[in-house]
């Protein structure tokens, strides 16, 4: 679905992402995980548009998407919530999810959907008319992966969901990510959190100072030992 | 939809009272020549406050070189009427569009640019537009483009006021105009929904050139001259101040801005040694108690008291 190749990407003069390469398959989670400053989110901003690479492609179910304006990518299918959730902040929850319907024209399915994302995030619900900026850090990801979700992409980018957050509301959102991986959008997910991030994905890289050096089925890579003593803590 | 047509009417009977008095008392001359003009200069001063707000305020873009805009379409103006000898309506068109024109010109490359920079670059341009004014012989140079006709009359100055304050209201609440809020409240966020941020930047910039264009129309053919010396940086900060002393994003708050920042300027004509005092006193004085501006981003409607109206009446309807 998503075939990144040898992608750079540069901050000015500083080199931050070095040849990375990784590939999503349909219906899969993904994760990339490493340390601060390893490149991930660059790696994130840079597939969805809001930065450009300077060499590489990025395949995007047979589109070469990269350096394309960030609009026409969610016009592809493709959405990121970004890092530090960047919801509207004087805007209600409602009109949020509103927003992330705006390129869209089916006004059933987007009832449909928002009736979803109240599903899955009950607590939106009750907010419905609150000012997002009021809300709290957890209500605030979940509206911006909600408002994410308004936009019905194949491919959803989560930057760094778990940040700032109680290790209880981690978890209710890593749940939430799978559930919204088991309705059949393919997530590509990258976090600090290795630990959680290894328990729900299929498939991971790990990162470091902008270059995979490890990648493997979550699963393997959460035994292997490299791993455990770089990222999971001993 | 049919109460906000209806709510829309009422406004525009209003306006019409409103210039029915003004201009009886005009006419009977009640409000004498000195006041006239300074009605004029508040009608020019909403335009470009209001058209400053919609850059500003709604589209959340830091521009400071509104004073270039409003050059550009003065100077075009006076060009048709003086020079061509065309008539006063044709300037107010060509005026406009020759500012919007600039403004999309200029907007693409630098609306690239945030805050700061964004603030630096257009505060460059009013320059600019400025110096080149003052270097082309054709339009006066540095003594100005003299003997401009007055066409403008209070009746021209009120209705194109009303009009432009119904464009930019309705713009605002348009589709387009959710996409400039959106850039306004997180630039990211709305790019990651899909909206062509720098369409939009551009779309909001260009409006409020334009406009910017006709309010330098009416200047020039009201005050019989297009002088280089009307359009320095101190003029942008002029408008901006009716701006942020309004409060930013607000519509009535611009109005209300430019219309009190003027009418102070006016009243304290008596007094010029203590005229800049005062009015900077005030300014002080408000920013340090309502650092938001005297509406905030809200607008002031019969809602504000509680009267009318649920309070989420677009939500609502939205359902």
């Amino acid at each position: 679905m998503l075939k990144v190749d040898q992608i750079d990407v540069f901050y000015g003069a500083i080199h931050a992402v070095k040849g990375l390469s990784i590939e999503v398959a349909k219906g899969e989670i993904v994760t990339l995980v490493g340390s601060n400053g390893a490149g991930k989110s660059t790696t994130l901003r840079t597939i969805s548009g809001l930065m450009k690479p300077k060499s590489g492609t990025i395949v995007f179910e047979d589109n070469n998407i990269a350096g394309m304006a960030a609009h026409k990518i969610v016009a592809s299918g493709l959405c990121q919530v970004p890092e530090g959730r960047h919801v509207f902040a004087n805007m209600t929850v409602l009109e949020n999810l509103e927003m992330g319907a705006y390129l869209r024209s089916d006004k059933d399915g987007i009832a449909k959907d928002m009736e979803d994302v109240f599903k899955k995030f009950p607590r939106l619900l009750e907010r419905k008319e609150q000012v997002s900026g009021t809300l709290s850090g957890g209500e605030q990801q979940m509206l911006a992966m909600g408002r994410a979700l308004m936009s019905k992409p194949k491919l959803l980018l989560l930057d760094e969901p778990s940040m700032g957050l109680a290790p209880l509301l981690v978890k209710e959102i890593f749940h939430i990510v799978q559930e919204i991986n088991e309705a059949g959008t393919t997530v590509l997910l990258v976090e600090q959190n290795a630990n959680m991030a290894l328990s729900i994905a299929d498939k991971a890289y790990v990162l470091e100072t902008g270059k995979i050096v490890l990648s493997g089925t979550a699963q393997e890579l959460a035994s292997s030992e490299a791993v455990k003593k770089a990222y999971l803590g001993g | 939809m049919n109460s906000i047509k209806k709510h829309d009417l009422a406004t525009l009977g209003a306006c019409a009272v409103l210039f029915a008095i003004v201009q009886t008392l005009l006419f009977v001359d009640f409000i004498g020549p000195f006041w006239e003009l300074n009605i004029i200069l508040i009608l020019i001063n909403v335009i470009l406050s209001v058209s400053l707000n919609l850059i500003n305020g709604y589209t959340g873009q830091f521009s400071i070189g509104h004073a270039g805009f409003l050059a550009v379409g003065a100077y075009t103006g006076a060009i048709i009427t003086v020079k061509l000898g065309l008539p006063f309506e044709l300037a107010l068109v060509v005026g406009t569009l020759s500012s919007a024109l600039l403004g999309f010109l200029i907007g693409l490359p630098t609306l690239r640019l945030n805050g700061d920079y964004l603030a630096i670059a257009t505060l460059g341009l009013g320059e600019i537009i400025r110096i080149c004014i003052l270097n082309i012989e054709y339009v006066g140079g540095a003594s100005g483009l003299m003997g401009i006709p007055r066409f403008t009359t209070f009746a021209w100055a009120f209705w194109i006021t009303i009009f432009v304050i119904f464009v930019i209201k309705n713009f605002k609440n348009s589709a387009p105009g959710r996409c400039c809020l959106a850039i306004r409240e997180n630039e990211i966020a709305a790019e990651t929904m899909g909206i062509d941020t720098t369409k939009y930047k551009v779309m909001a910039f260009t409006i409020g050139a334009g406009f910017a264009g006709t309010a330098g129309v009416l200047f020039a053919h009201y005050f019989y001259i297009a002088h280089p010396a009307s359009f320095t940086f101190m003029r942008s900060f002029d408008i901006l101040t009716m701006v942020v002393l309004g409060g930013l994003g607000s519509m009535t708050g611009a109005i209300t801005g430019a219309v009190l920042l003027t009418a102070i300027s006016a009243a304290l004509a008596e007094y010029p040694e203590w005229r800049m005092v005062i009015y900077s006193l005030t300014l002080i004085i408000l920013m340090i108690n309502r650092p938001q501006g005297l509406f905030g981003s809200k607008e002031l409607s019969l809602k504000m008291f509680g009267l009318g109206g649920s309070h989420n009446g677009r939500a609502t309807e939205s359902k």
